[in-house]
C-alpha cells in the first residue's frame, strides 16, 4: 500500500486538470461536488496508507516511492520522488482530511459566484501543491511544493480582483514569499554544496553523522528558517497573513489551518537533524523570533474590529507558539500544536465564514452581537473553538499548548513567561470576540437600513453543507487532546509515531524540574487561560472594566506602515538606482561593446572592393612574403 | 649530337615554373572570366607537372596520388566556375570581373 503514496497528490492534480478542462461546462455546483471529490479519495488514500504503515514496524514505515528520473545533470541527481514516513503521512492526513471538509464548505459559501468552477481549480491546485510539499523526498520537490503554494495563495488571496485591496493583498503576499524562497533556495545551494545531494534522508544522516561542519549546518539551519519566517508568517515577514484576509474565506481557513503556513515548521521538523547540529544559539534565535511574533500578534489581535483579522493575527501568534517549539527542541510538540490548531482554527475561520455569510457579508465585529440564538449551530461549534484556542481543559488547544509550555520552561524561563503573556492575551482577545459576535446586545438591528433591500435584517443561519464541516471540526476541536495526553508516557501516542523522525534532533526533558512538576505548571496555564478569560467577561461582558484598545494596537503597532513606508521611500530609491545602474552600466557595457565591433568593422569593409583582380594579387603577395620568409629561415 | 641531350626533372620543373608563372600574369591582368579561368586551369597543371616530375626523380608514388586529387578539384572548381559565368553571362551582354564588384563592403 505503501507504493501507491504516489496517487495522493495525483487525484487533486487529476481533479485540477479535469475542472481547467471541463470546469466551465460543469459549473455550479457540480465542479465543486468533483474538486471535493479528488479531495476526498485522496484523504481515503491517505488513510489507507496509514493504516498500512500502522501494521509494520518503526524501521519499515519509512518509503521513497520514486516516480521518475526528474534533474539528471552530472553530480547533480534530483528525483521526483516521494518519502511516505510518519511525518508526511501526519501532514498529508490533515492536509487532505481538513482540506476536504473546506471543500464542502466552499461548495455552500461561493454558492452564486460568477467564477464557482475557477474557484475550485485554484483550491485542487492549492492541496496538490501542499501535498507535493510535504510528500517530497527530496527539497527540490518539496520546493516545487513550495512555490505552488505561494503561486495558489496569490491566486485565491485575490481572487475577487476586482477589489482594489485584494488585487494588492495577493500581489503582497506573493512578493512577501519571495523574500523566504530566497531562503528556502539558499538552504538548498548550501546543503548541495556540502552534502551533493538534495534528498531528506541523506541530508539528514549526513548532519547526524557530523559530516556536515557546524558552521555550514548553522547557515543551512538559518537560511530554512527565513524560508520558514515568509511561509509561517514569522517577524519580520508576517506582513502577508492580515491582509490574505482579503480573500474568500475559504481561502483562509486553508491557508491556516491546512496548507500553507504549517509548511514552514514541517520543513524545520524534517531538517531537524540539521538544526541539531548548528550552534546553539542558531535555535535561541529561532525560538526568540517565535516568542516575539506570537507576543506581538496578540498584543494586535486585541484591538482588532474585523472578525477575519482577529483570527489572521491570532495564526501568526499561534505560529509564534510553533516555532517556539521548535527552537525549543520540542519537535512532537510543534507538530501536535499544529495539528490541534488545523482543527480549531479551521473551525473558528469556517464558523466566521459562516457568520459573514448569515450577516450578509458584514466582518466588523462591532456591528454584530446576539447571534448565537438566530445561528444555534455556529455558535456552539465557534464556542468549542474559543475554548480549544483559549487554552481550556480538555479541548484540543489545551494539551498542546501545555506540551510547549513543558518545553519551553525547561529550557529558557524567560521564554515561558512570553509563552504565558501570549496564552493570557490569547483568551483575552478570543472571548472577546466571542463576546461582540455571539453574546451582548444584537447591533446589527441599527444596520438594518443600509440592508435595506431584505426589509427586516434579519441575520440567518447557514445551509447544511457549511454546518456539517463546522460540527465535524468541532468535534475534532474537543478530542484532538487524545493524540498526545501529558499524564503517563503510554498516552504519547504522536510521539511515539514521530519518534524515528525527531530522534535526534528533540530535546529531552526527562529528569528536569519541569518535567517532574508538570502539573504545576499546568495549573499555571489553566489559571493563565481562565484569567485571560475572566478579563475579558470584565471588559466586554460586564462592561466593569474600561477597554483598552490603543489605535497603535489596531495599526498592529505601526509595522506595516513604517515596512511600506521605507520600501515606498528609500527603499524605492535604491531599487530605481539599481534599475539605472543595469540599464546604464551593465547593458551599457553590451551594447558599448557591439557599436565598438560595429563600427571598426566598417572601417575594415572598405578592404573588400569586389575586384577580383585585386583579391587574386594580394594572393599572390602574400605567397610571395610567406616564400621569401622561409627562404630566409632556411638560410638562416 | 640530339641523342646526347637527356631531358632530366629539372626540365620539367622549369617548364612547371615557367607555366604557373603565365598563369599567374593572366589571372592578375586579364578581365575576361573565361580567360581568367584557364590561367588557373594553367597554374593547376602547373603544379600537376611539378608533383610528377619530383615524383620521378624522387621514386615516389605519393606526387602521383596529389595529381590526381588536383584533377578531381579542378574539375569540380570548373564546374561550379562556368555555371556562375554562365548566369551571369545570361545576365549582361559584355563580361568583365571588374564590373561585378556589387558584392563589395
Amino acid at each position: 500500500m505503501l507504493n501507491t503514496v504516489w496517487l495522493v497528490p495525483a487525484l487533486p492534480l487529476a481533479g485540477f486538470l479535469l475542472l481547467v478542462l471541463f470546469g466551465r461546462r460543469l459549473a455550479e455546483p457540480k465542479a465543486g461536488w468533483l474538486a471535493a471529490t479528488m479531495c476526498g479519495l485522496s484523504f481515503f488514500v491517505t488513510l489507507l496508507v496509514f493504516l498500512d504503515m500502522v501494521s509494520k514496524t518503526a524501521e519499515e514505515r519509512s518509503h521513497v516511492v520514486r516516480v521518475f528520473s526528474w534533474i539528471p545533470v552530472g553530480s547533480l541527481q534530483v528525483d521526483l520522488a516521494f518519502l511516505a514516513d510518519q511525518l508526511s503521512i501526519t501532514m498529508a492526513l490533515f492536509i487532505t482530511g481538513i482540506g476536504t471538509l473546506i471543500h464542502l464548505y466552499a461548495v455552500g459559501y461561493m454558492h452564486g459566484d460568477p467564477k464557482f468552477s475557477k474557484f475550485f481549480i485554484y483550491l485542487n491546485l492549492f492541496v496538490f501543491s501542499m501535498l507535493m510539499l510535504v510528500l517530497g523526498e527530496n527539497l527540490l520537490v518539496t520546493f516545487l511544493g513550495w512555490e505552488g503554494v505561494g503561486t495558489c495563495s496569490y491566486f485565491l488571496i485575490s481572487f475577487w480582483h476586482t477589489r482594489d485591496s485584494a488585487a494588492t493583498a495577493g500581489k503582497k503576499a506573493f512578493v512577501t514569499n519571495r523574500v523566504g524562497d530566497w531562503g528556502f533556495m539558499m538552504a538548498m545551494f548550501l546543503a548541495f554544496g556540502a552534502v551533493g545531494t538534495l534528498s531528506y534522508g541523506t541530508i539528514n544522516s549526513a548532519a547526524h553523522g557530523g559530516s556536515i561542519s557546524h558552521v555550514t549546518a548553522t547557515a543551512i539551519a538559518l537560511m530554512l528558517f527565513v524560508g520558514a519566517c515568509g511561509k509561517s508568517a514569522q517577524l519580520p515577514l508576517y506582513l502577508w497573513l492580515p491582509d490574505a484576509m482579503e480573500g474568500p474565506t475559504p481561502v483562509s481557513a486553508l491557508i491556516h489551518a491546512a496548507t500553507m503556513v504549517t509548511a514552514g515548521v514541517f520543513l524545520m521538523t524534517r531538517m531537524n537533524p540539521v538544526i541539531a547540529e548548528a550552534y546553539h544559539w542558531a535555535p535561541t534565535i529561532i525560538a526568540v523570533v517565535g516568542a516575539a511574533t506570537a507576543l506581538f500578534a496578540a498584543t494586535v489581535a486585541v484591538a482588532q474590529n474585523d472578525i477575519k483579522k482577529v483570527l489572521a493575527y491570532s495564526t501568526v501568534s499561534q505560529l509564534g507558539y510553533m516555532f517556539l517549539a521548535v527552537g525549543s527542541g520540542a519537535y512532537v510538540a510543534a507538530i501536535f500544536h499544529m495539528i490541534t490548531h488545523a482543527f480549531f482554527k479551521a473551525l473558528l475561520f469556517l464558523g466566521s465564514g459562516s457568520v459573514i455569510h448569515g450577516m450578509h457579508h458584514e466582518q466588523d465585529m462591532r456591528k454584530m452581537g446576539a447571534l448565537r440564538v438566530l445561528m444555534p449551530v455556529t455558535g456552539f461549534t465557534f464556542i468549542i473553538g474559543w475554548l480549544a484556542i483559549a487554552g481550556v481543559p480538555p479541548f484540543a488547544g489545551f494539551w498542546s499548548k501545555d506540551e510547549i509550555l513543558l518545553y519551553v520552561y525547561a529550557n529558557n524561563r524567560g521564554l515561558y513567561v512570553v509563552g504565558l503573556v501570549t496564552a493570557l492575551l490569547t483568551a483575552f482577545y478570543m472571548t472577546r470576540q466571542v463576546i461582540m459576535v455571539f453574546f451582548g446586545e444584537a447591533k446589527w438591528k441599527d444596520q438594518s437600513e443600509e440592508h435595506g433591500a431584505h426589509g427586516d435584517f434579519v441575520p440567518h443561519e447557514s445551509p447544511k453543507i457549511m454546518l456539517l464541516p463546522l460540527v465535524v471540526l468541532a468535534m475534532l476541536s474537543v478530542g484532538g487532546g487524545l493524540l498526545q495526553l501529558p499524564f503517563t508516557k503510554d498516552l504519547h501516542f504522536l510521539e511515539k509515531w514521530l519518534e524515528p523522525i525527531v530522534e535526534h534532533g528533540e530535546a529531552h526533558i526527562n529528569g528536569s524540574w519541569a518535567y517532574d512538576n508538570k502539573y504545576i505548571l499546568m495549573l499555571v496555564a489553566i489559571a493563565v487561560a481562565l484569567s485571560g478569560i475572566a478579563l475579558a467577561v470584565g471588559v466586554y461582558g460586564k462592561k466593569k472594566l474600561p477597554a483598552i484598545e490603543p489605535q497603535i494596537l489596531a495599526n498592529a503597532w505601526n509595522y506595516d506602515r513604517g515596512v511600506s513606508a521605507f520600501m515606498g521611500g528609500p527603499g524605492r530609491q535604491s531599487f530605481e538606482a539599481v534599475a539605472w545602474a543595469d540599464a546604464h552600466v551593465i547593458d551599457g557595457a553590451v551594447l558599448g561593446t557591439g557599436s565598438v565591433v560595429r563600427r571598426s568593422s566598417g572601417f575594415i569593409r572598405k578592404i573588400q572592393s569586389g575586384y577580383v583582380r585585386v583579391y587574386a594579387a594580394a594572393i599572390v603577395i602574400g605567397v610571395l612574403a610567406m616564400l621569401a620568409w622561409f627562404m630566409w629561415r632556411g638560410v638562416a | 649530337m640530339l641523342a646526347t641531350i637527356v631531358p632530366t626533372s629539372t626540365w620539367y620543373l622549369i617548364l612547371g615554373a615557367v607555366l604557373f608563372g603565365i598563369g599567374m600574369v593572366g589571372v592578375l591582368i586579364r578581365r575576361n572570366p573565361l580567360i581568367m579561368f584557364m590561367s588557373i586551369e594553367l597554374m593547376l597543371n602547373a603544379v600537376n607537372l611539378t608533383f610528377v616530375a619530383l615524383s620521378t626523380q624522387l621514386t615516389d608514388i605519393n606526387g602521383q596520388t596529389a595529381v590526381f586529387f588536383v584533377l578531381v578539384v579542378a574539375a569540380a572548381e570548373v564546374v561550379v566556375g562556368l555555371g556562375i559565368i554562365v548566369a551571369i553571362m545570361r545576365r549582361r551582354s559584355e563580361i568583365s570581373v571588374d564590373d561585378l564588384s556589387v558584392l563589395k563592403g
